[in-house]
C-alpha cells in the first residue's frame, strides 16, 4: 500500500553560485575550519580518546567476562543445575557436576566439578546470568582480553571464581531487581585508567 | 477482506477448480497451494492482470518436510504495493524429480533468492539464466538446509577446487578494433566492497561491459544454525544479520514470533523497541552515508557522522550491556528495563545529532562536485526497481512511496506523526538525499515516542513465554519450575506457519517462520532486504566506469552479514 503522506526531496537544480564551484568549497571549508580551531585551542569537538591510557566509561550492564560468585565460605554457589549451559546459544559452557560431600545442609547437594567457558566462542550475550536460578553467574567489566592460543581462552573454575570481596568486584551485566542500577551520561565521561605520565 | 476475495475471483476465472491452484484455508496472508506446472502462467497473471498487481516478489524459499510424500516445498511471497495484498504460494515438490518452473523470467527478484534455494535445497529452477550455488562454495556437496544434513558438518574449500572465475571471464574476445578487454577482480576484500563480496568485471578501457557478483564470504548458516535452538535463544544469532542496525533485526524477529503466538509487548517495551530502532536506522543511515562519501574521497563527514553514531551506542550499552551485538529483544518484551536516566539520554541525543547533520549537509548536499559524481549514477526507475523487489530507501528513491510502517504499521506507528521520504531521482544522490530525509524524520519519531514513554511492565506476564522475575526465581518453586521448563524445552510456539516483517533500515526485513509446535523453529527465513538490492546490481554496472560502481555500491548499503547470513 502506498502512502501518500510523503515529503519530497528530489534534487533541487544547481544555482549559479552553486554551480561555480569554490562558493559550496568555502562553505565546506568554513565549516571544516571551525572543527580545526574548535579543536586547537579548546578541543571543543574531539570526541577520541588516547586509549588505552584514557578509558571511556562504560554503564554497570557491560556485558564483559563471566564471574562465578562464591559463597562466603569461598565455595561456588553454583549448584551445576546445567541451566547456564543449555541457554548459552554458542554453547561455550561446559559443566560437569558432582556430589558435595562437605556441604552442611540438604540445600547444596551438588556442585561443579568442571565449570568451563571457552571465552572465544562465547557471543557475550548475558543469556546464562539470565538462566542461573542462583545468582552464581554474573557478567563484569572486563572487555579487554587476550589470549596467546585457543586452548587458553577455555577457562576453569580457579579463573572464573570471585576473586576479593564483592564490593570490589568490577561488576557488569548481572540480574536486577528493583530499580535499575546504571547510570548513563552522555556524552560519556572518560576516565584515566593510570595518571598520564 | 474484500481484497482477498477478489483475489480468489480473479485467480478462479483463469485457473477453475481443479487446475491446480487452491487456496489454503486460514492463515495470517492468503495463500495458495499451486502445481509447479500452472506456476509460471500464474506468476504472469499475478504481476500483469491489473486486478491482481502483484508486482513486487518478495522472497523465494524452500521448506524441507521429510516425512511428506512431496518432499519440499517452494514458496513464494509476493505483494501489490497498489491493493495492499500480500500472497503466499506453496508449490510442492517430490524428491525424485526437483524441477520446478522459474520465475525469473517474470519477476526479476527471483534471480537470487532461487539461486539461494537451489544452493540450499538442491532444487532446480528450470529456465533460470544463472543457477549455480550462491552461499555455500563450488565445491560444497549436499545441500545444507536440508533436514538430513548434519549441522556439525563442516566442508571446508580446497584451494584446488576452486573456480574462482564465472566461465565468461575466462574467454578473452576482441572487441573491434583489436584490442582486448580486461577482466578486473574487486575483492573480496577490497576497501569499496563493504564488507567481503567480490565483484568480477569486464572493462572495454574503463567501462564495464559485464559484470558478476559473488556472495557468501560471510556465510554464517544463520537459518541452519535457528533449527537446532530455541525460539530465544535465535535472538542473539539476529544480531548479526544487518550489523549496523542490530536492534531492529532483533525487534523485527519478536514481533515475528509474537504475532505466532498471539502476545504483544506491553506499552512501554514496544515505545522502547521503537525509539531504539528509529535510532538504530539513524545509526545505520549514518553509516551508509559516511561510507558512501568515503569511498567517493570526502572522509570528513564520516569522522564528523560517527560521533552520533559513538553516543547512540553508548546509550544502547547503557540499556542493555552490549554496543553492537544488543541481544536486548526477548519474544514478548524485553530482556529488563531502560536505565532511569534513559530520557536524558536520548535529549541529549536529539539535541546534538541535528547539529551533526547539519555539518555534514553543508559540507556535501550542495556541493557539486558530490553532485557531479553522484547524479545520473546508478539510476533505476520506480518499475525496474519494483520488478528486483527493491524496499525501503533505495525504492523510495525511485519514487514508490512504500514504507511498511505507514501500509502494514506495527510497534504503534499509525499513532506517530512522520512523513516518508520520497525523491524521483532514483539515482545515488537520490538515495543521499533520501536517506538524510529519513534521520531527520526519525528523530521526529523519537520526540514523540519519548513523550509517550508510560512507566510499567517491559515484558509479558506469561510464564508460557518470559522468564518468571528473579525475586521470584530464587524463592518461589513454581516459578523456578517454569523458568527452568522455558530454558530447557523452550516456549512452544503453535504449529503453522507466519511471515512477519518490518522496515528495516534497508527496507523490508522479513522473517518466513514455520513451527512445527515444538520448541524449536522448524524453518527460520530470512528476507534480507540488501539481497534483493543487490542481485541488481551487475546489471546497473553494465556501461558505468569503475568510479561509478563504486560510489552505486556506497549508495546500497549492502551488509555482508545480513546478505550472506
Amino acid at each position: 500500500m502506498m502512502t501518500r503522506d510523503v515529503v519530497v526531496c528530489d534534487p533541487k537544480p544547481l544555482g549559479t553560485l552553486q554551480r561555480f564551484y569554490l562558493v559550496e568549497v568555502a562553505k565546506g571549508l568554513a565549516v571544516t575550519l571551525r572543527h580545526f580551531l574548535g579543536n586547537l585551542f579548546a578541543r571543543k569537538y574531539t570526541v577520541t580518546v588516547e586509549w588505552p591510557e584514557v578509558k571511556r566509561e562504560y554503564s554497570e550492564r557491560l556485558r564483559g567476562r563471566h564471574i562465578l560468585l562464591a559463597r562466603p565460605d569461598g565455595s561456588p554457589r553454583c549448584v551445576a543445575c546445567y541451566m547456564c549451559e543449555e541457554a548459552c546459544p554458542a554453547e561455550c559452557i561446559h559443566i560437569e557436576a558432582e556430589e558435595d560431600p562437605a556441604s552442611p545442609t540438604i540445600e547444596y547437594e551438588k556442585r561443579p566439578k568442571v565449570f568451563t567457558i571457552d571465552l572465544l566462542r562465547c557471543v557475550y550475550c548475558g543469556f546464562c546470568v539470565d538462566a542461573c536460578p542462583k545468582e552464581a553467574i554474573v557478567m563484569s567489566r572486563t572487555h579487554e582480553m587476550a589470549f596467546a592460543g585457543r586452548a587458553e581462552a577455555v577457562v576453569g573454575l580457579d579463573q572464573l571464581l570471585q576473586k576479593g570481596p564483592y564490593e570490589q568486584l568490577d561488576l557488569g551485566y548481572r540480574p536486577y531487581y528493583g530499580a535499575p542500577r546504571s547510570r548513563i551520561e552522555l556524552p560519556i565521561p572518560v576516565r584515566a585508567s593510570q595518571p598520564p605520565r | 477482506m474484500e481484497n482477498r476475495e477478489q483475489t480468489v475471483a480473479v485467480i478462479r476465472n483463469i485457473f477453475p477448480e481443479g487446475a491446480g491452484v487452491e487456496e489454503l484455508p486460514g492463515g495470517e496472508m492468503q495463500a495458495f497451494r499451486v502445481d509447479r506446472r500452472v506456476l509460471p502462467e500464474l506468476a504472469r497473471h499475478l504481476k500483469n492482470d491489473p486486478a491482481l498487481d502483484f508486482k513486487l516478489l518478495l522472497d523465494v524459499c524452500g521448506v524441507d518436510y521429510p516425512g511428506r510424500d512431496e518432499r519440499f516445498e517452494v514458496v513464494y511471497h509476493a505483494a501489490s504495493l497498489e491493493r495492499g495484498q500480500r500472497i503466499r504460494l506453496r508449490v510442492p515438490v517430490r524428491e525424485d524429480d526437483l524441477v520446478v518452473p522459474s520465475v525469473y523470467g517474470v519477476w526479476r527478484a527471483a534471480d537470487w533468492f532461487e539461486r539461494e534455494a537451489f544452493d540450499m535445497f538442491g532444487i532446480r529452477f528450470e529456465g533460470h539464466p544463472n543457477l549455480k550455488r550462491i552461499l555455500c562454495h563450488q565445491a560444497f556437496q549436499g545441500h545444507a538446509l536440508r533436514k538430513d544434513y548434519d549441522p556439525g558438518q563442516r566442508w571446508l574449500l580446497r584451494e584446488a577446487e576452486q573456480d574462482d572465475m564465472p566461465a565468461w571471464a575466462k574467454e578473452h574476445p576482441e572487441d573491434a578494433d583489436h584490442f582486448e578487454t580486461q577482466v578486473l577482480n574487486l575483492g573480496p576484500s577490497h576497501p569499496a566492497t563493504h564488507g567481503t563480496l567480490r565483484m568480477v568485471v569486464r572493462l572495454d578501457g574503463e567501462i564495464i561491459t559485464k559484470a558478476e557478483v559473488e556472495i557468501g564470504y560471510l556465510h554464517r548458516c544463520f537459518e541452519k544454525m535457528a533449527e537446532s535452538h530455541t525460539w530465544n535463544q535465535v535472538i542473539p544469532y539476529t544480531d548479526r544479520l544487518n550489523y549496523c542496525s542490530a536492534m531492529m533485526n532483533g525487534v523485527g524477529y519478536a514481533l515475528a514470533v509474537e504475532n505466532m503466538l498471539g502476545v504483544s509487548a506491553p506499552p512501554r517495551a514496544q515505545t522502547i523497541r521503537l525509539i531504539l530502532s528509529e535510532l538504530s536506522r539513524i545509526m545505520d543511515h549514518i553509516v551508509d552515508i559516511g561510507a558512501n562519501l568515503n569511498d567517493l574521497g570526502a572522509m570528513t563527514p564520516f569522522l564528523y557522522m560517527y560521533e552520533a553514531r559513538e553516543e547512540i551506542y553508548s546509550l544502547l550499552e547503557a540499556c542493555c550491556g552490549s554496543r553492537l551485538t544488543m541481544s536486548y529483544v526477548r519474544i514478548g518484551g524485553l530482556s529488563h528495563d531502560v536505565p532511569h536516566d534513559f530520557a536524558d539520554s536520548v535529549r541529549y541525543l536529539l539535541k546534538r545529532i541535528p547539529t551533526l547533520i547539519g555539518d555534514m549537509e553543508t559540507l556535501i548536499t550542495e556541493n557539486r562536485i558530490f553532485r557531479d559524481r553522484t547524479e545520473g549514477i546508478g539510476r533505476l526507475s520506480a518499475e525496474d526497481a519494483v520488478d528486483w523487489g527493491w524496499t525501503g530507501p533505495c525504492l523510495r528513491a525511485c519514487g514508490v512511496a512504500y514504507d511498511v510502517r505507514k501500509a502494514y504499521p506495527y510497534l504503534g506507528y499509525e499513532t506517530y506523526d512522520f512523513k516518508v521520504p520520497v525523491s524521483h531521482a532514483g539515482d545515488t544522490y537520490g538515495r543521499y538525499l533520501v536517506r538524510v530525509e529519513e534521520i531527520k524524520q526519525s528523530l521526529a519519531l523519537v520526540e514523540q515516542a519519548l513523550g509517550r514513554l508510560e512507566p510499567g511492565p517491559v515484558i509479558v506476564d506469561d510464564h508460557n513465554v518470559a522468564l518468571p522475575p528473579k525475586e521470584k526465581v530464587y524463592t518461589e518453586m513454581e516459578s523456578l519450575i517454569w523458568h527452568f521448563k522455558l530454558i530447557m524445552e523452550g516456549m512452544k510456539v503453535p504449529a503453522g506457519e507466519g511471515y512477519g516483517f518490518s522496515e528495516g533500515a534497508n527496507g523490508e526485513l522479513g522473517y518466513y517462520i514455520v513451527s512445527d509446535g515444538g520448541g524449536k523453529p522448524y524453518r527460520i527465513k530470512v528476507r534480507p532486504p540488501c539481497f534483493a538490492i543487490f542481485q541488481a546490481y551487475p546489471h546497473m554496472l553494465e556501461g558505468n566506469t569503475v568510479s561509478d560502481a563504486v560510489a552505486m555500491l556506497g549508495s546500497f548499503n549492502v551488509i555482508a552479514g545480513e546478505l550472506d547470513r
